[in-house]
């Protein structure tokens, strides 16, 4: 079922696994890595499976749901201890934990995918329910304007929790924008096979996201992060003030960074 | 009087759904209708349910409500033929909208029927009945508002609750000054309320026969629910001597008391209603000394491909629907497209799930396409119909047809080279090393990749290019001293 997965906080753990996600691996890899060094100063041991690659999402979302499966089964072997997942996407997250338990439904290692599916994790989630974080500010007043992805939101359940880390930041103002709770038109592969009402979609959402007049957009998904930052660029300046688009890992690691 | 009213089922459109979309993309009055209906009935609707967890509770007991009904539709359709003849009410069954039409003529016919008031009803735009009965010389009309609008435009509705929603006042105004005699130019709501109101009273006078969908069936007690806003509904089936209804046989439930939950549920949903204006529930013909209502009362049941969609346990939610349109105010897609870009009786996200289900998928593959899977859908959905779902169900039975057999035109959706595409995707992700040694040359190279190529063609028509990182997470990770294991 495409509903909020409610997860019951699990006990703080000593080492968790960490899951990049491809995009994040090959476009946004700094985001990544911020979001292993926010859990490692937490105190957590993080660990990154060299042998994971892809969540199958994009597969599974064409129909090709043998491939989607195979690549998930590529997962289960990369991470095999039962420690939680943490990822930095809730489109990701929402794969593994909502739809790996449908995807398996009539297959032999059902049973593996449905335990796999209970230790994921989204970042923001992890940080404010398991850890209880705190991050000191050490940042220049700033603006910023909240993202939300469809499916943190919607197949992960998180809501507030992004926000809460960004209004706990001293000198960060969180001003929330209009069309907060609409797509962005990412979709993955519906941006190219749709790519006008995507491209209306995005023009959209930018627009809703300056009306905030924040410098600042903060979003936990990669996907959305590329679409807007993205569309962003190629209007340049000519559609209204500079507007900078990051994944929230790496903003927070800045701000909290003393460095 | 009203002069020529159109049948046709509206202009001829581009060929796929993108097409379509390019064409209302363009066209800045009807975007702009779109969004400020859409954000309109959002809002409306988000102040109906203030309290997230009674809204919880009310959508479970919708969802089981339709779901008890569907487990036992086939002893509940026996049941409501059963009483439904016991109250008078005459019932009919089609397998398909043909011979849906052909009944509705026949009963026609019978009586000598030459004019007929239509209420409001989806499943007679899925039997295109107006244009049918136009060809055998019995002209309806209709007697919704919007309706009557898009009859005057000769168009199909653009929303399953609110027909015209993709016009302004205007629009309209023009419409009625051209189509309407004595009627000026004017923006005034009510002066063209009046003015489709003094048409259509003499209609209902006029009219041989009523014409009406059905909300809900009761199989408890053989009761028809019709809800609406305008009376017309109420005046379509009781001023008329013979009054059919036409249902699709998914619209069941099992006992009176499952009424009120649902009606908390669809016009909040619809509309932002608390109630619609009336709630009419037939239940017979005109009785012994009773002194209005028909002569006569016909019930049309109509498959058109429901048992086979109900024969699969996954795609027979999508049964559950109740017509509420929610989804449709909801979707992003929806929104700024408006309903003709889906060229389907049902546009919007329900619409792009019953449709290929209905039509098939060899007909209406590309609308499962039609939508970034943003689950807005499946948020405000009354009865919980898993909408995201069911589009990657058919997205897959485009691939591959399942044993269900459920899907016609299943299979044929592929082409070789998005086939062929999967096929490397998932040799490259399932195996890790192929993947570093892949993910690794693209943080070298992939920069060059011209953007020209599809699918990046289309991704950077608004988008600049994305830039491949110089080292992969990967590779950052070892760096950093990350454990691997």
């Amino acid at each position: 079922m495409s509903t909020p997965s409610a997860a019951v906080p699990p006990e703080r753990p000593e080492t968790v696994y960490f899951f990049g996600t491809c995009l994040v691996d090959l476009f946004y890899p700094q985001a990544g890595l911020a979001g292993m060094e926010l859990l490692k100063r937490q105190g957590l041991r993080v660990v990154f499976p060299q042998d994971q690659t892809c969540c199958g999402q994009p597969a599974r979302n064409c129909g090709f749901f043998e491939e989607a499966r195979a690549v998930a089964r590529a997962q289960f072997d990369a991470f095999p201890e039962p420690w939680p997942i943490v990822v930095p996407s809730g489109s990701c997250a929402g794969m593994m934990r909502v739809h790996y338990p449908q995807l398996f439904a009539d297959q032999p290692d059902r049973e593996r995918a449905e335990a796999f599916a209970a230790r994921i994790y989204e970042l923001s989630w992890f940080l404010v329910h398991v850890l209880d974080c705190k991050l000191a500010d050490h940042g220049e007043p700033v603006t910023v304007t909240w993202h939300a992805s469809c499916h943190s939101m919607r197949e992960m359940g998180v809501t507030d929790e992004p926000k809460r880390l960004l209004r706990s930041l001293e000198n960060v103002t969180l001003v929330e924008n209009p069309r907060e709770r609409e797509c962005c038109g990412f979709g993955g592969t519906f941006s190219v096979r749709q790519p006008e009402v995507s491209a209306a979609m995005v023009a959209d959402k930018i627009d809703a996201l300056r009306s905030t007049g924040a410098t600042e957009m903060v979003t936990g998904d990669c996907g959305c992060l590329m679409n807007i930052t993205g569309a962003l660029d190629r209007m340049g300046g000519k559609a209204g003030p500079p507007l900078r688009g990051r994944h929230l890992a790496e903003f927070l690691l800045e701000r909290s960074d003393d460095r | 009087m009203t002069a020529d009213v159109q049948t046709g089922a509206g202009a001829p459109k581009a060929g796929s759904f993108a097409e379509r979309a390019h064409l209302a993309l363009d066209d800045k009055p009807l975007r702009a209708n779109f969004r400020r209906a859409m954000d309109g009935l959002m809002a409306k609707r988000a102040a109906q349910f203030p309290d997230a967890a009674d809204l919880a509770a009310l959508r479970a007991r919708g969802a089981a409500i339709k779901e008890r009904a569907l487990a036992r539709l086939p002893d509940l359709l026996e049941q409501l033929e059963a009483r439904c003849t016991g109250n008078g009410i005459k019932v009919h069954w089609a397998e398909t909208t043909d011979e849906a039409n052909r009944i509705v003529l026949g009963i026609f016919r019978e009586h000598g029927v030459k004019t007929v008031v239509k209420g409001k009803s989806m499943v007679s735009e899925e039997m295109h009945l107006n244009a049918f009965l136009g060809e055998h010389g019995i002209q309806a009309i209709e007697s919704d508002l919007g309706e009557y609008i898009i009859q005057l435009a000769g168009e199909m509705p653009s929303h399953i609750v609110m027909p015209c929603i993709h016009k302004n006042k205007g629009q309209i105004g023009a419409l009625f000054a051209e189509h309407i005699e004595g009627q000026r130019y004017t923006e005034d709501v009510d002066e063209l309320t009046a003015a489709a109101r003094r048409v259509l009273r003499d209609r209902f006078a006029e009219a041989d026969a009523g014409i009406s969908g059905v909300n809900f069936a009761v199989a408890e007690t053989g009761t028809l629910v019709l809800v609406e806003n305008e009376g017309n509904g109420r005046l379509s089936t009781t001023l008329p001597p013979l009054h059919v209804a036409v249902m699709g046989i998914e619209k069941l439930v099992e006992t009176l008391d499952d009424i009120p939950p649902l009606l908390a549920l669809l016009p909040r949903s619809a509309t932002g209603q608390p109630i619609t204006t009336y709630v009419n529930m037939i239940t017979s013909p005109r009785r012994e000394g009773e002194k209005d209502g028909p002569r006569e009362v016909h019930l049309v049941l109509l498959d058109n491909g429901r048992t086979r969609v109900y024969a699969d346990p996954e795609l027979r939610e999508t049964l559950r629907c109740i017509r509420c349109g929610a989804c449709m105010n909801h979707c992003p897609v929806y929104a700024r497209v408006g309903g003709h870009t889906y060229d389907a009786v049902y546009p919007g996200p329900i619409g792009k799930i019953l449709t290929p289900q209905i039509a098939g998928l060899d007909a209406a593959g590309d609308l499962p396409h039609a939508s970034s899977l943003c689950n807005a859908c499946v948020e405000v959905c009354p009865v919980k119909i898993p909408i995201a779902d069911i589009l990657v169900r058919l997205r897959r039975e485009a691939v591959r047809p399942s044993a269900s057999n459920a899907v016609k035109g299943a299979g044929g959706g592929w082409t070789l080279s998005e086939s062929s595409a999967w096929a490397g995707w998932k040799w490259l992700h399932a195996n890790p090393v192929l993947y570093r040694l892949g993910s690794r040359a693209l943080a070298l190279a992939g920069n060059l990749i011209p953007a020209g190529l599809p699918p990046l063609k289309a991704w950077t028509s608004v988008r600049s290019k994305p830039k491949f990182a110089p080292r992969t997470l990967h590779q950052l990770a070892r760096d950093k001293g990350f454990d691997d294991a």
